[in-house]
């Protein structure tokens, strides 16, 4: 289940952009090369940093523990010859694949929907520039802003039987980090939930800095917020550790 | 004994669910651990797969201690919990598959396991539509995919038919007979323990009420002698003007502690005499099922 989502989530988002775009060709052709991939990929990179991404990660570490749940398998994993940590840890970094792999997949669809448009549409001129290097980066900064996230949920998920306690939490926690991100709170860097926002934001900026000129867009990789972001996902990861090795499995 | 344990004792919030127990369960037994619903069996059993951390007391399996030699003794254990846990949206063998990559078992064994359990058929089915009973199979299968010297099952024969309760009872007396394991089994059932258990352990409110051979069960239960004549309250108050012990009257027999052949002669001859017609009589073990009854009832 998680792992479909994570595949088609991208397909499917990618696609319906390529359709619009698509069907709005003879307005964009006006636009640079550099402007056209700059819009093309901001439409979802918009939705993503708010509240797509943070609700994408709350679904895949449901989804990758509430199979045991749903089985009854913790027990039957606990029972089994391998040790608590390695299963806690296997579990972690499948969600943790997940997430990358969902996000590689924007880049990828991103690009090829991108490169497909400018060939069966060629007015448009998204030939003109190659975004591939940067919007990679901007999607792996995009991870690692969501990593504190993926940790926090993770822990929650495998803690709680049900869905509406992880989904109802990382819900309230991403609206407030969401809200805070955007009116500039001075400590919001602090709060792992607005980390994706502040990733993208830091490219806005730069973006009206350079209004009117030709846009020259560089992302800063490791930023403050992206930092704290990797320190909250190592602590809650390694505090998940100790919760797993003292729990009894009910 | 491949399982011991000294004083293990349990607590949820402020209930003591297992109390001081004392468990030894020698190697090549099937041992019967029995008690009604709610006496502690589970958590029992959850301690010996160190699923729930042990307060107070001590476990040792195969003569190591539990909690300093986890994995190498969950290696040797193939366990089932309650109801079995299976993945509903993948197919029988697919479960098999799945755990047999887990803990290294070549992927043959799995065919093995499917037919050992009579599930061949049903191997490309998908688990969630299996039958109570198959579920129950399927789970017994996964227990023994890693053929471990010590089977824990809680409770296996829930839900299956009698067809299946003598499947897995014949299954489970053949690899302690031949293939040298042990087996620890719980049960609220104890006609189904009596008919293959060793050694027989009961359990009530988290106390172990008994714990011995079936031997020295049967031993327990103190043989009765059971007579039918044509008027059994007359007769039952005749005996007791006579200084026999008469224990129970019901509508058609009553009873009296056995003691010797001649003493049933007597009785025989005493109920003749004074003009009791007897219809039968004969010497009763008491029934297990009785005892058990005592057991958790006195305590």
């Amino acid at each position: 289940m998680g792992f479909w989502s994570a595949v088609l989530l991208p397909l499917v988002l990618c696609l319906l952009l390529f359709i619009g775009f698509f069907n709005k060709s003879d307005e964009l052709k006006s636009l640079p090369g550099i402007m056209l991939w700059l819009r093309f990929a901001g439409v979802i990179l918009g939705v993503m940093g708010s509240l797509l991404l943070p609700m994408l990660i709350i679904f895949i570490a449901y989804s990758v523990n509430s199979i045991e749940h749903k089985a009854d398998t913790w027990k039957t994993l606990f029972s089994l010859p391998i040790s608590k940590p390695a299963v806690y840890a296997a579990k972690y970094f499948y969600a943790f694949f997940l997430v990358l792999l969902c996000l590689a997949l924007f880049v990828v669809f991103t690009l090829g929907f991108g490169n497909l448009l400018s060939v069966i549409k060629p007015g448009l001129k998204f030939n003109e520039y190659n975004i591939a290097g940067t919007l990679s980066q901007l999607y792996f900064k995009l991870f690692l802003s969501s990593l504190g996230i993926l940790s926090i949920q993770f822990l929650l998920s495998l803690l709680f039987r049900d869905f509406l306690k992880p989904m109802g939490i990382g819900f309230i926690c991403t609206i407030t980090g969401v809200i805070l991100a955007a009116n500039n709170w001075k400590y919001a860097y602090l709060i792992p939930y607005s980390h994706p926002m502040l990733g993208l934001k830091a490219l806005q900026q730069q973006k009206e800095a350079h209004a009117g000129t030709m846009p020259q867009i560089t992302v800063d990789m490791l930023t403050k917020d992206t930092w704290v972001s990797l320190a909250v996902a190592l602590t809650v990861f390694i505090i998940g550790y100790f919760i797993i090795l003292k729990k009894s499995v009910k | 004994m491949v399982i011991s344990t000294e004083g293990l004792t349990f607590t949820f919030g402020h209930q003591q669910v297992v109390k001081s127990l004392s468990l030894n369960v020698p190697e090549g037994s099937i041992y019967g651990f029995l008690g009604p619903n709610g006496a502690g069996k589970t958590t029992t059993i959850k301690l010996l797969l160190n699923l729930l951390q042990m307060q107070e007391g001590s476990i040792r399996i195969f003569d190591k201690d539990l909690k300093s030699n986890r994995i190498e003794i969950l290696s040797q254990i193939g366990s089932l919990i309650e109801q079995p846990a299976i993945y509903a949206h993948l197919t029988g063998k697919e479960n098999l598959l799945n755990r047999a990559l887990l803990l290294q078992v070549p992927a043959s064994r799995v065919d093995d396991m499917l037919k050992l359990v009579h599930l061949t058929d049903a191997a490309h089915k998908k688990a969630g539509q299996y039958s109570l009973g198959m579920k129950q199979r399927l789970g017994i299968a996964l227990a023994l995919l890693s053929d471990p010297k010590l089977l824990i099952l809680d409770e296996p024969t829930n839900g299956l038919d009698p067809n299946g309760i003598i499947e897995v009872r014949e299954l489970l007396i053949k690899l302690v007979t031949k293939h040298n394991k042990t087996v620890f089994i719980s049960s609220h059932l104890l006609a189904e323990v009596e008919r293959m258990a060793t050694h027989v352990g009961i359990i009530n409110y988290g106390e172990l009420l008994f714990q011995g051979s079936i031997k020295d069960l049967e031993g327990l239960s103190q043989p009765l002698v059971q007579i039918e004549t044509d008027n059994t309250v007359d007769a039952a108050n005749f005996l007791t003007r006579n200084h026999f012990n008469v224990t129970e009257v019901n509508d058609h027999h009553f009873f009296t502690p056995y003691t010797s052949k001649q003493q049933m002669g007597e009785i025989n001859a005493l109920l003749n005499k004074n003009g009791f017609t007897i219809y039968s009589i004969n010497k009763q073990q008491k029934d297990l099922e009785k005892l058990f009854l005592d057991i958790t009832q006195t305590a």
